[in-house]
């Protein structure tokens, strides 16, 4: 983002200005007060605003509640940015919601900002919202926190109340809370003391107006001095080379620097820096560059480039502080996309640490997480990822997890670290399980069970739900009559006894599979409805999909691929299942391929859609 | 516009695809007689969302910023959008740092919008800095203008119908915002280059998108468009 003052070529720093707090605190009105006094409001939005005038303050709100629900209900659901300038500086205001419901979204402009104002009410103190908004700008590197104590008109302008309240604050984040810098100050927004202006009402107060005290924060810390850091974005062979391409996260890069690569830690000598307009010297952090290297490596999308003196953590279990957005509760051990940098991992929290409890701000136990908390956890994942501590380096420090069937962002979390030992990996109490195995692969363990006539088409079609899987990085295995009837089961017949015994074995090494954490394709006649449900009965609910190859028999007659049904006609098979022998339709199959309509390859891709719209594969 | 358009695509190569809701042409629908909010929710809300699902493209880039219009304020940078094209303002994704979430199932769709904090300054400063070309119609000419609902219309083109005692007079002006025309207005300026134009908006008064008919045809006019599957 490029900044310019009015009236002034000269570039500026912009300081990114979240405002947050419970709701009735006075935030809206502390914003009209903002914009108002500092003229920041354009004619044309004063003649909207001209019904929402409330006393001598105008209420911005509806400036700001730009969504139709908002204004209805006279809230703020989602954040809204506007940029003002003073002769001083340009501020960017991310106007926080004050309610707890659209906590996610509070989170979102937290993220963005290096400065928070926290309102707070001085006649109602501090309140849940007041700790879970500090505790998010804490967490997600907010450097500046100003507790903005308002309606100091309604306690007669007395400094006992507002010492008080500040005192109750450090009290309750002693030593927990890490802003670099942190201070209060006490306004009245209605009638705009130390707002903008110095009180004079307030003589006991020797501090800045809230406004002065903006124009005065340092700017937030350099991303370009930090260690350099880029992300690898894409990949692309141009004219016969390769070029890596991707935004500089942090630090600088030169021509001809050595530099590390990872995971995999080589290193390596940068050939060429170029920007948009050719070859160029040096590059820095936001700057979107293309890098040629001395020797052409195997680097791909979610590597990244370091510099040697200073690189990056490579691990599989981190130590990590996440707020949780999902409506369904954070549980341990499910599985999740989590993106870091432009590296996307599947992986699990495998325990909660501790969650903080929002009445008093203390730390407590958890076993899962319920929408809008926050907790201490640790996060494993499929594959080594790239990390720094988010302390040291955001780029790489900060991670969102996405939900594997919805694709929603359910979380967001920052990296204090690499859990040291392996013991800690997996405590003792927890034994290696499906999930555990589950971890290391890119995909849920799951029973796709076919069902249907011989040569309705089954084999054909698993075959290419195999094929897709295998080429989406997808553990599976097939089992099918011609593998399973030879070896484990020959000693079975074709009699109705035998046939349950065959399908109750299959469901057996169907489970063990499963537990091994691979995706199982089952493709059986399996013709009678209690066998079927005693090998769902094995497995869990999510994990048995039913599919009934639904081909009229007349077609599978026609079909014949083995000449079996030539054969049973004839008379040479006994109880062969749709002539002799009774084939159960399925009543509830979780879907149904109808193979005279379709070609097995789009089947296949119906079978694979509802593998993902279970968040079973990506 | 359209002659610039072409010219830009034919200079760098690029695979211009053109789509026009010809069936709402086939209907009637015109610009100079439906009203604002049937002519834009044919020609650019259907339009776009017919265009969409025949390329069955998943994301689609746009240039709209947050400082133009209040509901656009609110919108995420990567804004997902359901089946059908809707916005649900109600329930963004949430959008930390800069790790957007692009991952859509089948029928739904992202619009991005990589300027969102740029204002109409920073646009323009841009646009400076780099010599980038632009068309004519943002630079103040004399044009002859008519005042219809408040707003500065150039009457340039003979499918527009004077209504009785409007008589177009020559004013300068030039446009900061270019929509369907007769549907945006231009504003008082003699701002003739775009030096002259940072000047301007250095010293503005009013924001951009007050030009736009569109945005006032009713009560949250931007926001129900947007939630139809409006840019």
């Amino acid at each position: 983002m490029i900044a310019y003052s009015e009236g002034e070529a000269k570039p500026q720093s912009v300081l990114s200005v979240l405002t947050c707090g419970s709701v009735d605190d006075g935030k809206s009105t502390l914003l009209g007060r903002l914009f108002l006094d500092t003229g920041a409001i354009l004619p044309d939005q004063m003649r909207e605003l001209s019904s929402g005038i409330a006393g001598d303050v105008i209420d911005v709100s509806r400036l700001f509640d730009g969504l139709e629900a908002e204004r209805e209900q006279g809230i703020t659901i989602d954040v809204s940015y506007r940029r003002f300038a003073t002769p001083h500086r340009i501020f960017r205001l991310l106007d926080a919601p004050g309610h707890e419901q659209y906590t996610r979204n509070m989170a979102t402009a937290a993220s963005g900002a290096s400065a928070a104002l926290l309102l707070v009410d001085v006649r109602k103190g501090i309140g849940p919202q007041t700790i879970r908004h500090a505790a998010i700008c804490d967490l997600f590197g907010v450097e500046e926190l100003v507790l903005v104590v308002n309606k100091m008109d309604l306690v007669e302008w007395s400094e006992m109340p507002f010492r008080r309240l500040v005192s109750d604050f450090r009290t309750k984040f002693e030593g927990r809370i890490q802003f670099r810098s942190f201070s209060a100050i006490p306004v009245s927004a209605l009638t705009g003391d130390n707002v903008v202006n110095a009180s004079l009402r307030m003589p006991w107060w020797r501090g800045r107006s809230l406004l002065s005290h903006l124009e005065q924060v340092a700017p937030a810390a350099g991303r370009a001095e930090q260690a350099f850091r880029m992300p690898v974005q894409l990949v692309e062979k141009l004219s016969g080379s390769r070029h890596y391409l991707g935004t500089v996260g942090s630090g600088t890069v030169r021509t001809g620097e050595v530099v590390n690569l990872l995971p995999s830690g080589r290193q390596v000598a940068i050939k060429t820096v170029s920007g948009p307009n050719g070859p160029i010297d040096k590059a820095t952090s936001g700057d979107a560059i293309v890098l040629e290297l001395e020797d052409e490596l195997d680097l791909q999308r979610g590597d990244v480039i370091t510099s040697i003196e200073r690189p990056a953590t490579c691990a599989r279990a981190i130590r990590a502080r996440i707020v949780w957005f999902g409506e369904a509760p954070l549980i341990p051990e499910r599985i999740y996309f989590l993106r870091i940098g432009t590296q996307l991992s599947t992986g699990a929290i495998t325990r909660i640490n501790h969650r903080i409890d929002l009445a008093s701000g203390e730390r407590v136990a958890a076993r899962s997480l319920s929408q809008n908390e926050i907790a201490d956890c640790d996060v494993t994942t499929a594959s080594e990822i790239v990390f720094d501590s988010f302390r040291n380096n955001p780029t790489l420090g900060s991670f969102i997890i996405i939900d594997r069937a919805t694709y929603d962002t359910v979380g967001a979390g920052v990296i204090d670290g690499q859990l040291s030992r392996a013991g800690n990996l997996f405590s003792p109490d927890f034994g290696i399980d499906k999930n555990k195995r589950a971890i290391l692969k890119a995909h849920s363990p799951a029973v796709v069970w076919l069902t249907g006539l011989s040569g309705s088409g089954k084999s054909t079609i698993a075959n290419e739900v195999e094929k897709l899987l295998w080429a989406a990085n997808c553990h599976t295995i097939l089992l099918d009559g011609d593998n399973l009837r030879q070896g484990l089961n020959r000693d079975l017949s074709f009699t109705d006894a035998d046939r349950v015994e065959n399908i109750r074995r299959i469901g057996e090494v169907s489970k063990l599979m499963l537990d091994a954490g691979l995706i199982v394709i089952c493709s059986f006649i399996s013709p009678f409805g209690a066998e079927r449900r005693m090998v769902r009965e094995l497995v869990d609910d999510n994990e048995f999909i039913e599919v009934f190859v639904k081909t009229p028999l007349d077609i599978c007659i026609e079909r014949d691929p083995k000449g079996l049904y030539a054969r049973a006609l004839a008379g040479q098979i006994e109880s062969f299942t749709g002539l002799t022998s009774a084939y159960e339709e399925p009543t509830q199959p979780d879907l149904v391929l109808d193979t005279v309509a379709n070609d097995a390859v789009s089947l296949a891709n119906t079978i694979v859609g509802e593998l993902k719209r279970r968040g079973i594969v990506a | 516009m359209i002659a610039f358009r072409d010219e830009v695509a034919q200079k760098h190569s690029i695979d211009l695809r053109v789509h026009t809701n010809t069936e709402a042409i086939a209907r009637g629908i015109d610009p100079f007689t439906a009203t604002s909010a049937s002519y834009t929710h044919a020609m650019k809300t259907e339009g776009l969302r017919r265009a969409l699902d025949a390329g069955g493209f998943d994301a689609v880039i746009g240039g709209a910023r947050r400082d133009e219009e209040k509901s656009r304020a609110k919108e995420r940078i990567f804004s997902f959008r359901t089946r059908g094209h809707g916005w649900d303002p109600r329930r963004q994704r949430p959008e930390l740092w800069n790790l957007y979430n692009a991952r859509v199932n089948p029928g739904e769709s992202v619009r991005v919008f990589p300027l969102s904090n740029w204002t109409e300054l920073d646009v323009w400063t841009y646009i400076q800095c780099l010599q980038i070309p632009v068309v004519d119609l943002y630079f103040a000419r004399p044009r002859p203008v008519v005042v219809r609902s408040g707003a500065l219309i150039v009457v340039d083109d003979d499918r527009f119908a004077l209504r009785p005692g409007e008589r177009p007079t020559q004013r300068v002006v030039r446009f900061r915002t270019l929509g369907c025309y007769p549907l945006t207005g231009a504003v008082d300026s003699t701002a003739a280059t775009v030096n002259e134009i940072v000047d301007e908006l250095r010293g503005s008064r009013s924001s951009e998108r007050q030009g736009r008919l569109i945005d006032y045809d009713e009560p949250s006019a931007m926001e129900r468009k947007k939630r139809e599957g409006y840019f």
